[in-house]
């Protein structure tokens, strides 16, 4: 296992070489001057800002600057806010994005395992069909347009929650919620059919002659066996939670990364888009090796037959 | 359990031996065989979920081809004098197209003070632009189909050939290739699809390239999966052993079989896409004016939400009820083509 | 001899999209203390059907429409869930088909086979774990101590069935039901798990149902041998009367397919045709279609129980004294006269009494 996982590391990291040289390079290749929105530079100035951020040496010298700096967690400075380093702009606003983006997968998942555990144990009853219908819901209706409706029915017309601020945990709440939708209805899905799987196994037919009662059964043998597939898609369900939360953040004014991100995009801050797009690559690297770990910790078929993991 | 023959009546033949039947004829399958895809839909058509959201889409891209043609006016008209009035329709007497709209606690006709000829209303009401939002709505809801349909088509270029290489070949190529996907995927695709996106001018082109190169790869794996557990089955190994082509074992086993398979991804991978560009439209970096799209129409209602709500309930409810066909399709798709699912 | 079980004309009706299926029509069978029922019979006969409405485990489309179930003086039809899950386990347990798949993959072994003892019993967990080694260890599981914590998957298919079985033993239960056992094993393991049951039988003084379909396995183990066809029991006997005298022309064939050393054709016997289908049972014997020596009442009449010994029973109008006299196939013909002969010596006897088992 020890040895796995180190593999795994070393891969990890290079695939982070690979997506940083892959960017810094593209970001090369992007048209527009970075300091479009100072037109009024005269062309001295613009050669002492060029040496001032380094852009006047070779390229290739440049990408190596950039890369001696990514070891020291420098990514280099936003063009749009004067002289702000990148790393600072993240980590100043990366709170916020972490407050909403784990109380969503907790929210999610939790109320998804259950939805979907009910749904098929009572399957082809009526729960079974509201849980399926709010799984279609959650997957259908862009996280951006349910936003918006939770913020025009709660926050504007029945004022129970803040419209666009960020101050404390009841701010927080609509955009959990809002965000929360996809891994909900995700994880309710999945857990019903592997739940369902699991229920007609023999397995669970011998635990029911063992004398169990039907919720024994479950507690003691359906819901763990099906509880473990379902780390597989927590994966899946943080790149969507990275796009969502940049509409989310964007939408009720919470000052995160995914909001960021947006604004520097639309500001061409090539910098900040570069850290930030290492970043979300890292974190996402990051949940799949944990998960991937977690699962061979977790099932035993994996951890003890040593082989290595799942593909 | 001893002999109880009390109310058995024998006839004078009932002993009498029978010729024995022929054989075949028992052993003949009382019920119609049906292929596989017969069989399939069949079982799509007891989907009534499935069967009223195939209906559904069919004429949403009815309208859709109609709107290249046709819309009520033209969809980037701008008349400044009549922005932002509300729906309309006739004389305004059904509730929620009047034309009217509460103004500070006030109803007030909006068409009146606009100075709108009778006659000329807007059945979904105007933008700040004035522009009808209905042809709008009908151009935005095209436009959105055919970025689907075009990146889905991606999905088929690169992904299935990709996953048939891949899961054939086996070995260290298969290994190569699951390392390069393995390595696009740590990236999230919306990171890719943002650089790209920077990289070329906006417009429909580079939408639908930068949403492809990230999308085949879901098919790209699930296609692979499969031709691994095709290429162990034994009509294969025997078309095999009989020295067919790769090429046409291909063609001849491998692709009817993972069909479904596609068939089921496709499905899924169009929602994907029509909710993918909604969202770039939606940050900003999508469709460029004065173009609608359904992303852009959302984009433009959120601005005015709070005070004009009807400008983003339209293309809400648009985008919504068409990610739900599509997935209740799928989901209608996957069920009939994978009969483990039924009981 | 003293009745265990005692299942009186049960019928079972399954509601599937096609229409309602008649599983089980009219099954009677009764399961003496001590002794081991072999219910044999193809795919699809009911075989299965019939014990898991013992305990209580029928699928949820399932129900039994007539019939009682008697286990010690209490009908368990009419047991309500609870006492039935106070039954399972306990008094009555069961070993299924496919020792691969039956094991909670993710559970160590230990604690699996100690599970029933902590449902019916007040036992400390540390005791009931202590009682599952002593029974890992009694069906042939070594280092039993060492693998309590092992999972399933570290286990061979042989070894899982041993578990199985294990965990259907561990509370000592009074009735044993065998779902094909040996069906999922490699022909040499089929053997020891056979013996296996066998001295467990000896050791832990249980009834065993045992649900096949091969007649080779029941030759091994069982003191009767009911025959199952199409949702109904077509024959009933000792062992020994079953192998060496069978009346009805389905155990015939079934007996006649049995590959035997002395199987002298190079060709298997088959019998022709395939079951009817049970969403419109035949009004006559089911078997009827199928069996060359039809009469026209066969496909009128369903054949009432003919009395053949105290203990032999069959359901075939054959034995009715107006039907002609007809000859049985040949391999069948000389099996009766070699047990008339062994009768005849004193070798066997007729009826069950006297551990009928070393006719083998």
């Amino acid at each position: 296992m020890g040895k796995y996982i180190l593999k795994r590391i070393g891969y990890m990291i290079l695939t982070l070489f690979i997506i940083a040289t892959a960017t810094f390079f593209l970001m090369k290749l992007m048209p527009g001057s970075p300091y479009a929105n100072q037109a009024k530079m005269s062309a001295e100035q613009i050669k002492i800002m060029n040496q001032q951020y380094g852009l006047d040496k070779p390229v290739f010298q440049q990408y190596l600057i950039y890369l001696v700096g990514l070891l020291h967690g420098d990514f280099g400075t936003s063009f749009q806010f004067n002289n702000q380093p990148v790393s600072y702009l993240i980590s100043s606003r990366i709170g916020p994005s972490m407050q909403i983006g784990v109380q969503a997968i907790i929210l999610g998942t939790v109320l998804g395992i259950l939805l979907g555990a009910i749904a098929a144990i009572r399957k082809n009853s009526w729960v079974d069909t509201v849980a399926t219908f709010f799984a279609i819901l959650g997957r259908s209706i862009p996280n951006f347009v349910f936003a918006v409706l939770l913020q025009f029915f709660l926050a504007f017309k029945l004022k129970i929650f803040p419209i666009a601020l960020w101050d404390g945990f009841s701010s927080s709440i609509l955009p959990t919620i809002a965000l929360a939708m996809a891994p909900l209805a995700t994880t309710a899905r999945f857990m019903r059919t592997e739940m369902v799987d699991v229920l007609n196994s023999d397995y669970i037919e011998l635990a029911r002659a063992k004398g169990n009662t039907p919720w024994q059964t479950v507690a003691k043998h359906a819901l763990r066996n099906s509880l473990i597939p379902v780390i597989t898609i927590i994966g899946p369900m943080a790149v969507d939670l990275m796009v969502g939360s940049m509409v989310v953040e964007n939408i009720f004014s919470i000052p995160g990364i995914g909001d960021q991100f947006v604004k520097s995009i639309t500001t061409n801050d090539y910098p900040t888009i570069m850290g930030l797009t290492l970043l979300y690559s890292f974190m996402l690297i990051v949940v799949i090796l944990v998960v991937d770990i977690l699962y061979g910790f977790i099932d035993p078929r994996i951890r003890l037959s040593g082989n290595e993991g799942s593909n | 359990m001893a002999d109880n023959s009390t109310d058995i009546k024998f006839k004078e033949n009932s002993f009498k031996r029978i010729e024995q039947h022929n054989v075949d004829e028992q052993e003949k399958i009382s019920a119609p065989s049906l292929t596989f895809f017969q069989d399939a839909v069949r079982r799509l058509k007891k989907n009534k979920a499935a069967v009223i959201s195939l209906w559904l889409l069919a004429l949403i891209v009815v309208f859709s081809i109609i709107s290249i043609w046709w819309t009520p006016s033209d969809p980037n008209a701008q008349h400044v004098a009549y922005a932002n009035l509300p729906p309309k329709i006739a004389n305004g007497q059904i509730p929620g197209f009047t034309g009217k709209a509460n103004v500070g606690g006030r109803i007030v006709d909006k068409y009146a003070q606009a100075k709108v000829p009778a006659g000329t209303y807007y059945v979904l009401g105007t933008d700040y632009l004035g522009r009808d939002l209905f042809s709008r709505l009908m151009k935005g809801i095209a436009l959105s189909l055919l970025i689907g349909f075009l990146a889905t088509l991606f999905d088929l270029v690169i992904g299935v050939p990709y996953g048939v290489v891949s899961g054939w070949k086996g070995g260290r190529v298969d290994t190569l290739m699951q390392r390069f996907i393995e390595i696009i995927s740590s990236i999230p695709n919306l990171v890719i699809v943002i650089l790209m996106l920077l990289l070329f001018t906006p417009g429909l082109g580079s939408i639908v390239v930068a949403m492809g190169i990230t999308g085949w790869i879901t098919m790209a794996r699930l296609v692979r999966a499969e031709t691994l557990t095709l290429k162990t089955q034994e009509y294969v190994l025997a078309a095999r052993t009989l020295g067919e082509s790769p090429f046409k074992i291909a063609m001849k086993h491998l692709i009817p079989n993972l069909s479904s398979t596609i068939i089921i991804q496709t499905m899924f991978s169009i929602p994907t896409a029509i909710f993918f560009e909604a969202f770039l439209s939606f940050i900003g970096i999508g469709i460029p004016a004065p173009n609608a799209s359904l992303g852009t129409l959302l984009s433009d209602g959120q601005k005015t939400f709070r005070f004009l709500p009807y400008q983003m309930w339209y293309p809400a409810a648009a985008i919504s009820i068409i990610m739900i066909a599509f997935n209740l399709l799928a989901d209608g798709l996957r069920d009939a083509f994978d009969p483990k699912t039924q009981e | 001899m003293e009745k265990i079980l005692d299942v009186k004309d049960l019928q079972i009706n399954f509601d599937t999209f096609a229409g309602q299926v008649k599983a089980i029509r009219n099954v009677s069978f009764h399961l003496n203390k001590g002794e081991t029922l072999a219910i044999v019979g193809e795919s699809g006969s009911g075989k299965s059907v019939t014990v898991r409405s013992i305990m209580g485990l029928l699928a949820n489309n399932a129900h039994v429409d007539n019939g009682s179930i008697d286990f010690k003086g209490k009908d368990l039809l009419k047991a309500s869930p609870r006492e039935l899950e106070s039954i399972r386990g306990n008094d009555i347990s069961m070993i299924f088909q496919d020792p691969m798949t039956s094991l909670d993959p993710t559970m160590p072994i230990g604690k699996q086979v100690a599970e029933p003892l902590l449902i019916h019993g007040s036992m400390s967990k540390k005791k009931a774990m202590a009682r599952a080694e002593e029974v890992l260890e009694l069906v042939g599981i070594t280092n039993a101590k060492n693998r309590m914590k092992d999972y399933p998957h570290q286990f061979s298919g042989g070894q899982r069935q041993r578990i199985v079985i294990a965990i259907s033993i561990v509370n000592y239960p009074e009735v044993l039901i065998a779902d094909e056992p040996t069906t999922a094993l490699d022909v040499t393991i089929q053997a020891q798990i056979i013996d296996l049951m066998k001295e467990l039988q000896n050791k832990i003084e249980t009834s065993i149902i045992f649900i096949t379909h091969d007649l080779g396995v029941v030759a091994g183990i069982a003191d009767r041998v009911a025959v199952m066809y199409a949702g109904k029991i077509i024959e009933y006997g000792s062992v020994d009367e079953i192998f060496y005298n069978p009346q009805h022309p389905y155990t015939w064939g079934l007996l006649n397919s049995m590959p035997t050393l002395d199987t002298s054709s190079d060709r298997l016997y088959a019998i022709p045709g395939t079951p009817p289908n049970l969403l419109n049972p035949p009004a006559g014997d089911a078997f009827a279609p199928r069996n060359p020596y039809a009469m026209e009442i066969d496909y009128e009449q369903m054949p009432p129980f003919y009395k053949v010994t105290d203990t032999h029973y069959a359901a075939t109008w054959l034995l009715d004294p107006n039907a002609p006299k007809v000859e049985p196939p040949a391999a069948i013909k000389k099996r009766q006269e070699e047990y008339h002969q062994l009768v005849a010596e004193g070798k066997i006897q007729s009826s069950v009494k006297g551990g009928a088992k070393d006719g083998e």
